[in-house]
């Protein structure tokens, strides 16, 4: 879809509300998280999952964007610092813009810890549910610019951690520039005398 | 080592530090000091003449100080580079020319003490930290007697001891006598395990370090008797538990129990005082030798870095991941990774395994030689746009320019904007769009989180990197607190305008929190010091205009305070129950009177 028609085009909106096997469903109800959004505008489909981020999972919801044409999508499950970059490459494969995806919280921040009050947490799930459906109601898609890169590495620190990851960028062709505080490489593991599990000497 | 040394890709820089990083992913642009060696690294042959001649006699702090040094030295003997080092502030030829003796030994005239420090600058794509770790000190542990009692050493300083290449060529003797010792205890978690004293987590090598250490000694010597004290050996890796059972078949005694004492005898042994676990019985244990297993912590230099590298560090002081599962050596920066001790205590193979994923996760940045960009950027209105420089003064980035005097309108760079939303919340016309967190985008989200009930809520603005992130660690570590607030993410504090916060009291919001990353942390540079200013100004005018400053919250809460920010969440809802309805209404009231404050209905950059 271009721009021009995109802008155009009225939000069709698709919500799914993950159990995370036991992990959400076993403290919020997630069929009163469904309904609470089903009413909202431009809401085309809601539905639960008990994997959203499984391949059965996303292919609900990819199928779900081919036969209703939705254009953008809720999942409420764990937290987007999680599976944010899983669930936009979904985006991407169904041909939708990636940043027309929100997520609500529902497992970190909201039944792993309000364990011992499932009313609450169903409300707070509804509520997280909701916002993201006004959210992404008025999210626009966005593209990544394309910018030159210098295929260069600085390593800090010329360790034992530090050689290896330079060795290994160099052999690969990358250039490197390891910074080393000492007059020589080879850190703590240089004054080691045998090392374990092999007994060996270090270096 | 030596392959890093002569790598034709490598260029080593020894005697370096870095001493500023700008830029991003893709191209960092770095400055780093080069101190003067004061010898010509590629010409020194490593012959040894001038430290033969060096009158200068320091102690060698490659072997613990148990041997000793020149002025000019070779760092030790398998170092890269192998060139000899000269350090200034103990040569004597420094101070006008009174020695200059290694000068005239050398025949490859390598030396040269006008040499100068070097300001290196490089562009680079990626960037691996492995700044590694520093050994604990125990000398706090009085208990243990460590440098009261010269035959209680560290485990570093048993290592020099026992190497053929270190000061006594492989032998083990007692430092005070210079015998061999007929036994020899450890003494396990020192520094480590302890809420006391030192680190209160598990250093990870030193069990199987001590372990190590008692076969070694059992091959020089199988009549040694050897004890060791512990709280538990963990010796969970491959390979580990072989070890440890071979070690007690060779008949090295594992008493369960730390030491509460150590005392000296007259001939400089030790007499070890504990409770035995196993027995419950007090115990007296005399030693020829006491070895501290110490642990392990955060390298000296890991504060300055994160600083400079606006990265986050967990709660024991090691660099923190952006997922300790699925991202564990990638830094919540793009570009930036982890290997080795840098990100927490780990023996040599995971140095070396996190190593080569660090490697593979830069190769993998690099390979197509160019980056895609992070989309979500500011924009100008220039229509909107007054000109007032605002926008500028406050982007950590300089990625705004405007021309006050000729009033042309702000423009972005947009590479070099990094998203955190600071202008856009700063520009008193609404003249910028920050996308994915525009005004209208994020009011709705307040609207519907304020519906129904507005007074049982707590709107909570958390950014993405380290409060957003600390909620999730209070998940996944099941931490229980009261279920009333609710998140909204930005990607930085400094993204949160006035106008959100006057939009929510407006809408009938008992309490609202602003949470970002600590002073100092901000994942954008600084730009955490305007949400403090601003919450600091918010508060005065909620003073003037009769609400109670106390209703707009500001808490710091890193990535990995989990606890701290269950902490916060209860007490916002103490500061929740003591909002009245009354309150509330009359709020409400005083923000639709006050002109700056009306709630915004406008969709100007919808
Ligand atoms: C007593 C002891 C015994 C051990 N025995 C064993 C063993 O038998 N087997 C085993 O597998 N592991 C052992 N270990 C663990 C092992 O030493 C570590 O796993 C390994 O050294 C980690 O390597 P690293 O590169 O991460 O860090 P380090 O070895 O600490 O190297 C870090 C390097 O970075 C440099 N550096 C620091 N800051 C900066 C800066 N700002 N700029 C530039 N350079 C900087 C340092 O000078 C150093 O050279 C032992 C550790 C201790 C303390
Ligand atoms: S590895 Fe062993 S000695 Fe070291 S801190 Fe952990 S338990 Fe203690
Ligand atoms: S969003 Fe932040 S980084 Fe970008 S221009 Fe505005 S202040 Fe600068
Ligand atoms: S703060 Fe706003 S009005 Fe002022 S120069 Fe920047 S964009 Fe223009």
């Amino acid at each position: 879809m271009d721009a021009s028609t995109f802008l155009s085009a009225p939000p069709r909106v698709g919500v799914y509300v993950c159990h995370c096997g036991l992990n959400i469903a076993r403290v919020v109800d997630c069929g009163a998280v469904v309904r609470s959004v089903q009413a909202m505008d431009d809401v085309a489909v809601a539905r639960e999952l008990p994997y959203a981020c499984s391949e059965p999972g996303q292919q609900v919801i990819k199928q779900d964007i081919e036969d209703m044409g939705l254009n953008r999508i809720v999942v409420a499950s764990c937290s987007p610092r999680l599976h944010e970059t899983t669930f936009r490459q979904m985006m991407r494969d169904a041909g939708l813009n990636p940043f027309l995806l929100e997520m609500a919280n529902l497992r970190e921040q909201c039944s792993w810890v309000h364990m011992h009050d499932p009313e609450a947490a169903t409300r707070k799930a509804a509520d997280l549910a909701r916002m993201a459906v006004s959210r992404v109601r008025r999210l626009s898609p966005l593209h990544p610019q394309r910018l030159p890169l210098t295929k260069k590495t600085l390593v800090i620190g010329g360790g034992v951690a530090g050689i290896q990851a330079a060795l290994d960028l160099a052999d690969s062709g990358y250039e490197v520039v390891l910074v080393e505080k000492r007059p020589s490489i080879g850190g703590m593991m240089a004054q080691l005398d045998k090392t374990f599990p092999t007994m060996d000497c270090s270096i | 080592m030596a392959d890093a040394g002569r790598h034709p890709r490598i260029t080593l820089l020894t005697l370096s530090e870095v001493t500023d990083i700008k830029g991003y992913v893709g191209n960092f642009h770095v400055k780093i000091l080069k101190k003067a060696r004061y010898v010509d690294e590629k010409a020194c042959t490593a012959c040894g003449e001038c430290a033969r001649v060096c009158p200068v006699v320091r102690p060698d702090e490659f072997n613990q100080g148990l041997s000793s040094r020149k002025a000019i030295y070779s760092p030790f003997p398998q170092a890269v580079p192998s060139a000899y080092v000269l350090n200034a502030n103990e040569c004597l030829g420094h101070n006008p020319a009174v020695c200059a003796k290694c000068i005239a030994v050398c025949e490859k005239g390598c030396i040269n003490f006008h040499m100068s420090d070097e300001e290196i600058e490089v562009t680079v794509g990626t960037i691996i930290v492995a700044v590694g770790m520093e050994s604990y000190d125990p000398t706090e542990l009085d208990e243990y007697g460590y440098t009261r009692f010269p035959n209680v050493l560290t485990s570093l300083e048993f290592e020099r001891l026992i190497n053929a290449g270190g000061p006594t060529k492989g032998e083990i003797v007692r430092l005070s006598d210079r015998r061999a010792p007929r036994s020899v205890g450890f003494v396990q978690c020192v520094g480590s395990r302890s809420a006391r004293k030192g680190r209160s987590y598990c250093s990870n090598v030193c069990c199987m370090n001590t372990v190590k250490s008692t076969l070694v000694l059992k091959e020089h010597d199988p009549d040694l008797d050897i004890k060791v004290f512990y709280i538990d050996i963990r010796a969970f890796g491959k390979g580990f538990e072989d070890l440890y059972t071979r070690s007690r078949r060779l008949g090295v005694r594992y008493i369960r129990g730390l030491p509460g004492t150590v005392e000296e005898l007259p001939d400089g042994s030790l007499r070890v005082a504990v409770e035995n676990a196993a027995t419950g019985r007090l115990e007296f244990h005399d030693l020829d030798m006491l070895v501290l297993a110490v642990g392990i912590q955060p390298a000296e230099s890991t504060r300055k870095l994160q600083e400079m590298l606006g990265l986050q560090l967990t709660s024991d002081g090691f660099f923190l991941e952006a997922h300790p599962k699925l991202q564990p050596v990638d830094a919540a920066t793009r570009g930036i990774f982890f290997a080795g001790c840098a990100e927490g205590p780990k023996d040599i193979k995971d140095s070396v395994t996190q190593a080569s994923a660090a490697a593979a996760r830069a190769m993998r940045l690099m390979q197509w030689g160019e980056i895609l960009t992070e989309p979500i950027t500011a924009e100008v209105v220039a229509e909107h746009c007054i000109a007032c420089g605002r926008c500028a003064q406050v982007c950590p980035y300089n990625a705004v320019t405007v021309d006050k005097k000729k009033k042309t309108p702000a423009t972005i760079t947009t590479a070099a904007c990094a998203g955190c939303g600071t202008c856009a919340a700063e520009c008193p016309t609404g003249a910028i769009i920050m996308n994915h967190f525009k005004d209208i985008q994020i009011r709705e989200q307040i609207d519907t989180m304020l519906a129904e009930n507005p007074a049982e809520k707590i709107l909570t603005f958390a950014c993405n990197w380290c409060s957003y992130a600390g909620a999730d660690s209070a998940g996944v570590s099941r931490l229980q607190y009261p279920p009333n607030a609710r998140l909204i993410r930005t990607m930085c504090s400094g993204r949160v305008a006035e106008s959100f916060v006057w939009h929510a009291f407006q809408k009938g919001a008992p309490v609202v929190l602003v949470s970002g990353c600590h002073i100092g942390d901000c994942h954008y540079i600084n730009a955490n010091h305007w949400t403090e200013k601003r919450i600091a100004k918010m508060r005065k005018k909620m003073e003037k205009l009769g609400i109670r400053p106390e209703r707009l919250q500001l808490e710091w809460v890193s990535a990995a305070e989990g606890v701290r920010f269950a902490k916060v969440m209860a007490q916002m809802e103490q500061l929740r129950q003591s909002v009245t309805a009354e309150e509330i209404a009359e709020t409400v009231r005083i923000l639709c009177e006050h002109k700056d404050t009306r709630p915004q209905t406008d969709d100007g950059d919808a």
